[in-house]
């Protein structure tokens, strides 16, 4: 998905579609339609680099998380946790990273509203779904580069590693990226106003990532809660990563696929609600 | 050149929550007019804009930009228009030309192509020694500038401008006209722009008065002005009642009283107050006549004065 994406900006000197709609082929109206993705998905990456306190805090929060969460439960409880505790909680910071990135890149399209950037998104001659497309897709790539590396200092902390598990590792990444940034887009499309959005995050987001096995594993969870994290798509995300990191033997492939299978329908329904919803015409997202 | 209007609107009506916005709206923008929908703040103005810039589906009636339905057809209409909103559109995190470059790639163009068109703009609208500032640090001024350019950059036929002066000083408000009459006179563009102050309608070529949905006159500003009469006539007093007696009995006319005053158009206003004068029966204290303004136009057929504190 992201060479896709690089392919696109690099290629050019084609025909500009805009001379007349009615002779438009489809070939060309397609090559529209991922300049505009590529343009909107460039513009993403742009903004997170230029914000260096973003850079700087979605990277840092869930490595000091890890190793307060790690090294505290190392020391205070020892009771379920077989491996070590900061092996425990790798995933889950991973699925952290994630979520935190899906986030605050969704933040942005209720700034976007306010300052009136969507506005010509919109009144551009482009389907809707592109300013989704460009969102996940940006959000995708940064979340997926914060991910690797975050994997870089795991090695040297004690972590099980192999380089052969990386394009599952990366895959799992994706996949829940591309859910929790489609769930985001959901949300955040609604939502006039970032505290609304900080009452979501609060309210949904956080307790899918509470809930998905990150922090406690299932197995010791009251039973609601066992239901809970069982209908939870990031515990997929989890259990796969858990799986891939684990210190004691090689992964189990067939359940790290059987989770890649849930968090892509996951992400498949949360992105179609997401085109849905930017489809429907309406006054409310207009000012 | 075809005869088919820029813009043509019929019994166009929409409402928010019950709240009816448009009532049974129709008008037409000639090619290369620059057509003003004046109107106070919440008169619909917006809407309409909205409706027209394709971002909000008409409800009732039918809305079409060179003959192209807004409903029916938004992408064609799209590449027809191009669109200035009010406030800012621009990603101030980036700068000028960025801003630009993104505005393109949504309209299809790239490459050499798209810089070369955004040097010229930049050339034409005196913003080149700018291009590569970040928006932020721009005044408010240039950045309407800047706006406009990213709303000409597909070479637009129809322009679309919601407000254009708020927030303009006045020396910026004229350079930004002249780049409006250029664009007129040179491109044959057309353009459609909202406005809520009264002397930026008296710059538009031909008008459009939305009162509460309605559009309640339609014509140049001096029709719409030679329409009243030849003078206003205002007249403040004790007993405005009193004072509208007298007139209508010993004058003929029909005067209404607005915001406490009592006024009246007439071809000869000035004479017919002398005679009054002469032999006054009610307590007048002053008097006031004048050439009629849009205001008078405003008054005259709404039955309202022109109240809105955000202008000037």
């Amino acid at each position: 998905m992201v060479e896709s994406e690089s392919t696109l900006t690099a290629s050019s000197e084609k025909r500009p579609c805009d001379e007349n709609s009615s002779h438009v082929n489809s070939t060309n109206a397609h090559s529209c339609l991922w300049l505009s993705v590529g343009s909107l998905w460039f513009r993403e990456i742009r903004a997170f680099y230029r914000q260096r306190s973003r850079v700087v805090g979605s990277l840092a929060t869930p490595f000091i998380f890890w190793l307060l969460l790690g090294s505290g439960f190392a020391r205070s409880f020892r009771a379920d946790i077989e491996a070590g505790a900061l092996e425990f909680f790798f995933p889950g910071m991973i699925t952290m990273v994630v979520l935190f990135t899906a986030i605050f890149s969704n933040i942005s399209i209720i700034e976007d509203r306010r300052e009136g950037f969507l506005l010509s998104v919109l009144a551009a001659p482009v389907p809707r779904p592109v300013l989704v497309l460009g969102k996940v897709l940006g959000a995708t790539t940064i979340g997926l580069t914060q991910g690797v590396i975050f994997l870089i200092p795991a090695p040297f902390l004690g972590l099980a590693f192999d380089p052969a598990k990386l394009p599952a590792i990366l895959v799992v990444i994706v996949g829940m990226m591309l859910g929790l940034t489609g769930l985001s887009f959901f949300f955040a499309w609604w939502l006039n106003s970032v505290q609304g959005f900080h009452a979501i995050m609060n309210l949904v987001l956080m307790p899918l990532w509470i809930l998905s096995g990150a922090i406690f594993p299932t197995a010791g969870a009251a039973e609601w809660m066992q239901w809970a994290m069982k209908i939870n798509p990031l515990s997929y995300g989890v259990r796969a990563l858990r799986s891939l990191f684990s210190s004691t033997g090689s992964a189990d492939y067939s359940l790290v696929l059987s989770c890649i299978a849930v968090l892509a329908t996951f992400a498949v329904i949360t992105l179609s609600a997401a085109f849905y919803q930017v489809s429907r015409p309406s006054a409310r997202h207009l000012s | 050149m075809s005869n088919t209007p820029a813009v043509s609107v019929q019994s166009l009506g929409f409402s928010y929550n019950n709240n009816s916005a448009l009532r049974d709206v129709s008008f037409e923008v000639d090619r290369s007019d620059i057509f003003g929908l004046l109107g106070p703040n919440g008169g619909g103005k917006t809407t309409l804009f909205r409706i027209l810039s394709t971002l909000l589906p008409p409800e009732k009636g039918t809305a079409a930009v060179f003959g192209a339905d807004v409903r029916a057809q938004p992408i064609s209409v799209r590449r027809n228009i191009g669109v200035v909103f009010q406030g800012q559109s621009l990603d101030r995190h980036l700068t000028a030309t960025e801003n630009l470059e993104h505005q393109g790639h949504l309209y299809g163009l790239r490459g050499a192509d798209l810089r070369s068109r955004i040097d010229a703009l930049f050339d034409r609208l005196d913003l080149a020694d700018r291009k590569n500032d970040v928006v932020d640090t721009l005044s408010g001024g240039l950045r309407q500038r800047v706006e406009l350019a990213k709303g000409l950059l597909h070479a637009p036929k129809l322009l679309l401008l919601d407000e254009p002066s708020t927030g303009l000083d006045p020396a910026a408000r004229l350079q930004f006209w002249e780049h409006l009459r250029t664009l007129r006179d040179h491109d044959n563009v057309t353009i459609l722009l909202t406005t809520h102050l009264l002397e930026e309608a008296d710059k538009c070529c031909s008008l459009g008065v939305l009162d509460r949905g309605t559009l309640v006159a339609v014509g140049t500003p001096v029709e719409l002005k030679n329409r009243i009469g030849g003078e206003t006539v205002s007249l403040v007093g004790e007993n405005p009642e009193a004072i509208v007696k007298e007139l209508s009995d010993r004058l003929g006319v029909q005067p209404q009283i607005v915001d406490g005053s009592v006024r009246f158009e007439h071809p000869q206003g000035s004479q017919l107050i002398a005679r009054l004068m002469e032999n006054p029966q009610e307590q007048i204290q002053s008097v006031t006549v004048s050439k009629p303004t849009l205001e008078d136009v405003f008054i005259r057929t709404t039955g309202r004065s022109f109240t809105d504190d955000e202008s000037g």
